[in-house]
This record gives structure tokens, C-alpha cells and sequence, in this order.
């Protein structure tokens, strides 16, 4: 049955709850699920977590909301617990480091293709392709580092090759600001963008939380290296964001998107488990959404009708390969560059970006050290040789 | 637990993408030439930070006059005490994780409903004795003057070694035998250092200490060889 985001009730507050068992459940398995399964548990507790972050945030500016917001913190915390533990403890941070970029990928490229902004659309495919090529100099990592196949985890789903080389993403920072979708945007341009800033912030954290704990210096570097431009890419898509949003139509706006995923999530999921998991959250959101539009009624006299329209979801995220359409942003866009909010081409890049970048790599690039001469092969490079690496073996 | 393992829908190799594998490795071959040539910068990285690393720390200095006496002692023999400080350290931290590992290893055979499980009281005397080579390092430490309560580098490096072996046996999905071939690995590297350290409390003039690092040695062979067994035996019965 359609949801509607009006009227659906979900549910009430007071009935979620949970148990350490249950927070701490079985995980996924890495050889077994499906990629897609796993790309699913990582989007969704970055979603949960950007939502703990916007509320710990409005508690600290809305004396009215305090309590509603406090209550809504508590089951969020437990749901990005429930979701982030399903990660099992096999996966190394390097290979989880694999799945994170695949996320990023599988999940832009679709929100680049539901887009109905043409301007925003753009700044989507423009992430996609620094994300693309963090995958590359990942997957370079993770086989001349750990001996590891990236496609274990990739599970043929997603390219791996150069994007917009790494070394050029370092941008002076007004130069990674985007124009803010307007008041009156499609809801769906607005969920697009709130789902990327807290998919991006998910990762950056991941990655400062991380970066130290690898014994191997380049591999200190480059964790340092992306880091510093997935906090690039917190900015793009957090800059898409309108900056007159009230606090409180951003929380309703908040749960909406949360609606809005965990029922892609429901409808795509094979493995039962989990179905059922996102189902139940979808509700806990709905209930989480009936609490946001009464503190928007109550404080700010508004009808949410205002930012949801008649209530119904909009195309939600394609939990599939987005393979033919990255190919072609790669062949069509690798050469853009930013100029202020604007997308240029390379020989018109804003040279304060120029000045930053050439400081910043003087002293060598790790993502260009780790990836030299690189191609991924099936098995790793050291395949080099053996047949299954050849296309003529399929 | 079911200790065995069995065929179902592992998705990882490249033949689980019939459908897209060969396009994966054309497109590879197609873009490698947009890849970087720096090819010496990997190295000339790791070179840089070679050369300029600091050590991971350093064997504390003993604080109590019965250490200052040993170690200069020792130092006068043209030996470095460090040496023999730092490894009877990182015997007594691998020994003290050793104990938790077969702890953990004993809630896995509790825990096991079929399939091949070694006797827990056996396990059970491993672990006692773990304890026991704990405690006798803790006292040679102290006989020399030395602080077993530090953490030496050794230690500290062994404590990163073990860690993948922790992983191992505490991780409720892997079965007996996944987690009797991680303690094979321990018990191997457990014996190659006790063989060395006697030869190192021998060459420093410690041969009464050597005498009971012998005993120790020989109880830890009884171990490799029953782990070893008992991988053997579970293996072998998965097999078949």
C-alpha cells in the first residue's frame, strides 16, 4: 500500500523500544548478501546518524522542542545501532572502506537520474565522479596493501577505474558551495539532498575515525587525503540545502527523508531479516514524522502540507547497478571543475583552487602514489598473468 | 553452533557476474592508461617515513635498586638487558593473552551442538598452564629487577599480532576448526619464542632462570601438538 506521509501514523513514539540483544543482533554476511543489502545498512545508519546530529542540534536552539526531540534522539540512536551492527566483524576497515564508495556511487547515481533539477542534478554527478575515483585508489589500497580483491566486496556491480583523479578535488572552499534548491523545490529535490549530506558526513567520519588506526604511512596519507575532500563534499551537498528553512521544517523535512528511504529499502531487500527490520523502521519514521508536524503546527502555525504536498513519496532510491549511466557521466563530465557555485570546464577553474591544491600536494600525493600504473584486475594484480583476468575467459 | 561448513550463495568471485564480468575487466583495460605513472612515489613514500619513524617506545627503565644493580650488572657482561627485558615482556603479554584466547575458545566448544569438539577439560589445562607461564614470567621479570606490570614494545607489538587471533576465536560465526587453525598459529610462534628466550637467558649468564623456561618450553610443545591433533581430527571429520 502507498504511504502517505500525512496520514500514515506509524508508530507511536512510546512504543519503540528495544533490547541490547536486539541492537547487537546477527550481522550480514560479507560473502553471502547481496552488495545491495550491505549498501542499504551503510546509507541507512548515515541517515540515522546525520538525524542524531541535525537533533542534538535543535535541542540546543529550540527551548519548546526539547522534550519530543530528546525522546526522538533516543530511538534514533537505537536505530543507527541496530543498523551500523549488522556490519560484520570479517569486514576489515579497508573493505569496509570498498563498500562505503559503493554506497556512494550506486546511491548518487540513482538520486543523479531522480533528479528534477537540472542545477542540482549536476552537482550529483559532479560528487559521483570524486567518489568514483576514491573507489579506484581504494581498491589500489586494499590490493597492494591487504592482498585483496575489491570486487569481493563489489560483487561485480560497480567499475573500477580512474574518475576525476583525487588529486585534483582539492578545492579552495568557496569553490566546493553550491546554490541552495528554493522554498518552493520539488519535496523530492529536497530528500535527495538531505540523504547525500548525511551519507557524506557518515563517511568523512568513518574515515578520521580510521585513518590512524593504519600502521602503513601511505595508507595514513591517503585516508587523510579523502577525508579532507569527503568534509569537501559535506559542503557541496550541505550547501544545497536552503539556509531559510525554520529548525523545525527542517526536522519535519528530516523525517520525511527518513520515510522516504527506509521505504526503498523495504521494497528492495531479498533477504527477510532485514525486510523486516526496514519495515519496522519505516514505521518508527512515520511516528518519528507525526511528532515533527505537530511541533511545526504548534510553534510555527504552518500546515506541513506546505512542504509535503499531498502526502505521497516521490521515486525513491534504485538499488541497482548504476554501471551504463556512470560510464556515461565519466566520458561526458571527468573534465569538469567549480568555479565559485558554477560547474566549468578544467581550463576555467577558479585559480584560488589552483594555488590551494599545488601547496597541499607539494610534498607528494598519496592518492597518485598508491594508484601508479594501477588497473584492477579480477583476483588482484597479482593475476596479472592467469586466465581469469583475460575477457576472452568469460 | 553447527561447526561445519557448507556450499550456499557466496556472491564474492568474479563467476557470481556472469552477466557483467566481462564487461568489469574490457572497461578496466580500457581506462588503465588515465592511471598515474608515478611508479617510484609508493616506495619513495615509504622511504621518507622509514627514515624519519620514531620506534614504538621504549623498555622503561628499572625503578627499584635490585634493577639498577641487575641491569648494570648484565651491562658490564657486554649485554643489554633491554633485550632480555623487552622479550620476557612480550612473553608475559602474549602468555596473559593466551589465557583469554583459550577462555574464549572454551565458550566456543561449550557451545557446540555437533561436529568434532575437543574435551573442554583439556582445553581447560592449555589454559591453566597459559596462566602458570603468565605468572613465571611475571616473577623472572621481578627476580631481574624488572616491572612485569610495563608494557615493553614487544609486548606491545605482540598485543597487534594477536589481535587477529582475537577476532578469530571470539567472533560467535567461526567454527571449531576456523578457530583451533588460529590457535595453531599462536601455539607455533609460541614455541619458536620460548626456544629463543632460553637461548637468551642462557647467553646472558641466566642459566637458572633457562632451567625453568625449559619446563615451559616442553609443556608448550605438549600444547602445539595436541592443537595441532585436534585441528587434524576436526578437519578430517568435516571431510568426510
Amino acid at each position: 500500500m502507498a504511504i502517505n506521509l500525512l496520514k500514515d501514523r506509524g508508530t507511536a513514539l512510546d512504543k519503540q523500544r528495544f533490547t541490547w540483544k536486539e541492537l547487537a543482533g546477527k550481522p550480514i554476511s560479507k560473502l553471502d548478501d547481496d552488495a545491495f543489502t550491505r549498501i542499504r545498512v551503510i546509507l541507512m545508519n548515515g541517515v540515522e546518524l546525520d538525524s542524531l546530529r541535525y537533533k542534538q542540534v535543535l535541542l540546543r536552539c529550540n527551548r519548546e522542542a526539547r522534550v519530543p526531540v530528546a525522546q526522538m534522539l533516543r530511538a534514533e540512536q537505537h536505530q543507527a545501532t541496530a543498523v551500523n551492527w549488522l556490519l560484520s566483524a570479517d569486514h576489515s576497515p579497508l573493505e569496509t572502506t570498498i563498500a562505503y564508495e559503493q554506497v556512494a556511487i550506486e546511491v548518487t547515481a540513482s538520486i543523479a537520474q531522480l533528479e528534477p533539477d537540472a542545477y542540482m542534478a549536476q552537482g550529483y554527478r559532479y560528487g559521483l565522479l570524486e567518489d568514483f575515483d576514491h573507489l579506484y585508489r581504494y581498491t589500489a589500497l586494499l590490493d597492494r596493501l591487504e592482498g585483496k580483491d575489491a570486487n569481493n566486496i563489489l560483487q561485480g556491480y560497480t567499475d573500477v577505474v580512474p574518475g576525476r583523479p583525487t588529486i585534483d578535488h582539492h578545492r579552495a572552499p568557496e569553490n566546493d558551495l553550491l546554490e541552495p534548491y528554493a522554498a518552493e523545490a520539488a519535496l523530492a529535490t529536497k530528500l535527495h539532498a538531505i540523504t547525500l549530506v548525511g551519507g557524506e558526513y557518515q563517511t568523512h567520519d568513518y574515515y578520521m575515525n580510521i585513518g590512524p588506526i593504519f600502521a602503513d604511512p601511505v595508507a595514513r596519507m591517503l585516508y587523510a587525503e579523502i577525508a579532507s575532500v569527503e568534509s569537501q563534499h559535506i559542503t557541496h551537498y550541505g550547501s544545497m540545502l536552503n539556509p531559510e528553512e525554520s529548525p523545525l521544517e527542517k526536522l519535519v523535512l528530516h523525517e520525511a527523508m527518513e520515510v522516504w528511504n527506509y521505504a526503498a529499502c523495504a521494497e528492495q531487500e531479498p533477504n527477510p531479516r532485514l525486510k523486516a527490520l526496514w519495515e519496522r523502521f519505516l514505521d518508527y519514521e512515520l511516528g518519528h514524522l507525526q511528532v515533527a508536524m505537530k511541533l511545526f503546527k504548534d510553534f510555527e502555525k504552518r500546515d506541513p502540507a506546505e512542504l509535503l504536498g499531498d502526502g505521497s513519496l516521490p521515486p525513491g532510491i534504485d538499488f541497482s547497478s548504476q554501471r551504463e549511466f556512470v560510464r556515461k557521466v565519466l566520458a561526458a563530465e571527468v573534465q569538469l571543475r567549480k568555479d565559485g557555485t558554477q560547474f566549468v570546464d578544467e581550463d576555467d577553474e577558479a585559480v584560488s583552487s589552483l594555488k590551494y591544491r599545488n601547496q597541499l600536494n607539494s610534498q607528494g600525493s598519496p592518492s597518485q602514489a598508491v594508484s601508479a600504473a594501477y588497473q584492477w584486475m579480477p583476483g588482484t594484480e597479482l593475476n596479472r598473468n592467469a586466465a581469469t583476468a583475460q575477457p576472452s575467459a568469460a | 553452533m553447527d561447526n561445519t561448513v557448507s556450499v550456499g550463495m557466496n556472491r564474492t568471485g568474479l563467476d557470481m557476474a556472469p552477466k557483467s564480468r566481462e564487461k568489469l575487466v574490457a572497461f578496466a583495460r580500457q581506462q588503465a592508461g588515465r592511471a598515474s605513472n608515478e611508479t617510484a612515489a609508493w616506495s619513495e613514500l615509504h622511504k621518507v617515513h622509514a627514515l624519519e619513524a620514531d620506534r614504538v617506545g621504549t623498555v622503561p627503565v628499572p625503578a627499584r635498586i635490585k634493577g639498577m644493580a641487575t641491569t648494570m650488572l648484565d651491562t658490564l657482561k657486554g649485554n643489554k638487558p633491554q633485550v632480555l627485558i623487552d622479550k620476557l615482556g612480550e612473553r608475559l603479554a602474549y602468555e596473559r593473552t593466551g589465557v583469554r584466547l583459550y577462555e574464549a575458545f572454551l565458550l566456543k566448544v561449550a557451545s557446540a551442538s555437533e561436529g568434532f569438539a575437543p574435551d573442554l577439560e583439556a582445553v581447560a589445562a592449555i589454559r591453566d598452564d597459559e596462566r602458570s607461564h603468565f605468572e613465571l614470567l611475571g616473577k623472572t621479570l621481578q627476580q631481574i629487577g624488572a616491572d612485569p606490570t610495563a608494557m615493553t614494545p614487544c609486548a606491545d607489538v605482540a598485543g597487534v599480532m594477536a589481535s587477529g587471533h582475537l577476532q578469530v576465536l571470539t567472533d560467535p560465526r567461526t567454527t571449531i576448526a576456523q578457530a583451533l587453525n588460529s590457535l595453531l598459529a599462536v601455539e607455533l610462534a609460541d614455541n619458536a619464542s620460548w626456544e629463543l628466550l632460553i637461548e637468551l637467558l642462557q647467553g646472558a649468564g641466566h642459566k637458572d632462570l633457562a632451567q625453568g623456561f625449559t619446563v615451559a618450553l616442553q609443556t608448550e610443545e605438549t600444547h602445539l601438538a595436541t592443537v595441532k591433533a585436534w585441528l587434524r581430527q576436526a578437519v578430517l571429520e568435516e571431510a568426510t
